[in-house]
């Protein structure tokens, strides 16, 4: 396995394997009484977050601290950083305070990847921009497995706003080295220009491609990174590419519904889909920590 | 210390070197935590033939007198809990609470306990692979848990055992049993019940190979020449 996690791409079908495998086995520690394992004393973990998060940065901390490394909590406001400090000198900053590791997330795509170039520590990505979220993927594929026994040849359908999604594009690369069939869903407004590039199929017409999924991964609508009108109105969008109770009906028995969070209830998703036992919402969030005590103990458990 | 079988008694070693099948099977074969890579092949150059200390029989006859002092020692192993470490101690756990039945009708619970993650030497190797940690439903708390392992070298697969075992419950005390004792012990521990105590140099590794895993069952002793 590779020093750092920046991409999904960066993952052979062995390696995502494994740290499913590893996860599988972790899990069990967040159901016993003593959620704690000796393996990362000593090591420090640096969340560098230069962007708001709740679950990713909360799920990396508890991750670490079930491992026993020491967690350092760096967030951009209240930093340096709204001094003017640039991205290298906070990096040389975490190498003076000896990081193993640094969990970053930026608003910029790449700054992952920069960031590995300047410190010794395994670099993990946590969301880089509009570019990649592979722990996101990670734990996607684990909620898949653990709910259907396998991804192999499954057919899963990512929905809504791809342009604008990290969660997309590492599950469009993951899934495919994985084995299974994905098929994006979205506006053609929504979709990135080299998306046919990506391992998947593209379609516009989600009420077509439900009876065929056995995953429907709803995508949030990302207001906040759009700078010009994607779609006429909220009510359109949600009326085309909504997962209401009538879509919901459309799927095979027992298929789940999938959300990475946060969730713009009636908007991408209507609520009593989000509540319904065929949402994995909350399940996510539980195997993100497992997945990510996985990927931190792959990381950095072993020889340097 | 449970009863020894002394080195001298050992047909299986001489009948050995004279044509049993190549005893390197494909596959990874738990070696002890000091030796070099497990999947190094007997038939390096550096290797001396490899000579089979145990055989199938002696492994299974070696289970049952195990069997036999677990319920003598423990007046009929009512509360007993057997854990295997992973790969090769579950399945020896398993046969161990299968013989138990056979002999005194007692259902022993028994499961598994990956330690590897309270290793104290992860960060001399890449990190590997968790083995599978399956408890009994009925835990371990207030328990006399019986830890199993294929061979007992170091000890430090048995402390951070122990620590694992702290983390998971609290029993009322922990035995041991391991199927080989090869000595050189690095820490204060010592096994209840031992299959077989193979005196062995430091530069040897020995290897467990086990039915359910390995596909056959047998106890090597490899021995390396000084490189």
């Amino acid at each position: 396995m590779n020093r750092h996690l920046i991409s999904a791409a960066d993952l052979t079908k062995d390696d995502a394997l494994l740290i499913l495998d590893t996860a599988e086995e972790l899990a069990a520690v967040s159901e016993r009484s003593v959620k704690k394992l000796p393996t990362l004393r000593g090591r420090t973990v640096v969340n560098l977050f230069f962007e708001d998060s709740t679950r990713t940065r909360i799920s990396f901390e508890a991750a670490a601290k079930r491992l026993s490394a020491d967690v350092i909590n760096f967030s951009a406001r209240g930093s340096s950083v709204s001094k003017g400090e640039s991205l290298k000198d906070t990096a040389l900053t975490l190498e003076a305070m000896g990081a193993d590791a640094v969990v970053i997330r930026h608003r910029a795509s790449g700054a992952p990847h920069r960031l590995a170039h300047w410190v010794r520590g395994s670099v993990l990505n946590a969301g880089d921009g509009t570019h990649e979220h592979p722990t996101q993927a990670l734990l996607d594929a684990f909620t898949m497995r653990r709910r259907l026994g396998g991804i192999e040849g499954r057919r899963v359908t990512i929905v809504g706003d791809v342009l604008h999604s990290r969660v997309a594009r590492s599950n469009v690369l993951l899934l495919n080295t994985l084995g299974a069939e994905v098929t994006l869903v979205a506006p053609p407004t929504l979709l990135p220009v080299a998306v046919h590039t990506w391992p998947c199929q593209v379609s516009y017409d989600l009420d077509a491609v439900l009876p065929k999924s056995d995953v429907v991964m709803m995508l949030r609508v990302q207001r906040e990174r759009m700078n010009a009108a994607y779609f006429p109105s909220t009510r359109e969008y949600s009326r085309r590419y909504g997962l209401d109770a009538d879509r919901l009906a459309r799927l095979p028995e027992d298929a789940l519904v999938m959300h990475p969070g946060p969730m713009n209830r009636g908007v991408e998703i209507a609520a009593e889909v989000a509540d319904s036992p065929r949402s994995t919402v909350v399940e996510q969030v539980t195997n993100g920590v497992t997945i990510r005590m996985a990927v931190l103990y792959l990381l950095l458990g072993g020889a340097v | 210390m449970a009863a020894a079988v002394s080195p001298a008694h050992d047909p299986a070693g001489d009948r050995d070197r004279s044509g049993s099948p190549d005893p390197a099977p494909k596959g990874r074969a738990k070696a002890d935590s000091a030796s070099p890579p497990a999947s190094r092949p007997a038939s390096e150059p550096a290797a001396q033939p490899p000579r089979a200390v145990l055989e199938g029989p002696d492994i299974n006859r070696a289970l049952m007198r195990i069997a036999h002092e677990i319920l003598e020692r423990t007046k009929g192993a009512e509360d007993v809990v057997l854990l295997g470490i992973p790969t090769r101690g579950a399945p020896l756990a398993a046969r161990l609470a299968r013989y138990i039945e056979q002999f005194e009708g007692a259902k022993v619970p028994h499961g598994s306990l990956d330690v590897t993650m309270y290793r104290d030497d992860l960060r001399l190797r890449p990190a590997r692979a968790l083995g599978a940690t399956r408890l009994p439903s009925c835990g371990i708390d207030d328990r006399l848990v019986v830890l199993v392992d294929d061979v007992l070298f170091s000890g430090r697969t048995v402390r951070a055992a122990l620590d694992a075992l702290s983390d998971l419950g609290r029993p009322r005390a922990v035995q041991l049993a391991a199927l080989v004792d090869r000595g050189h012990r690095e820490l204060p521990i010592r096994a209840d019940y031992v299959g077989k105590n193979l005196p062995t140099a430091k530069s040897e590794t020995v290897k467990v190979y086990l039915e359910e895993v390995d596909g056959r069952d047998a106890v090597v002793l490899i021995k390396r020449e000084r490189a």
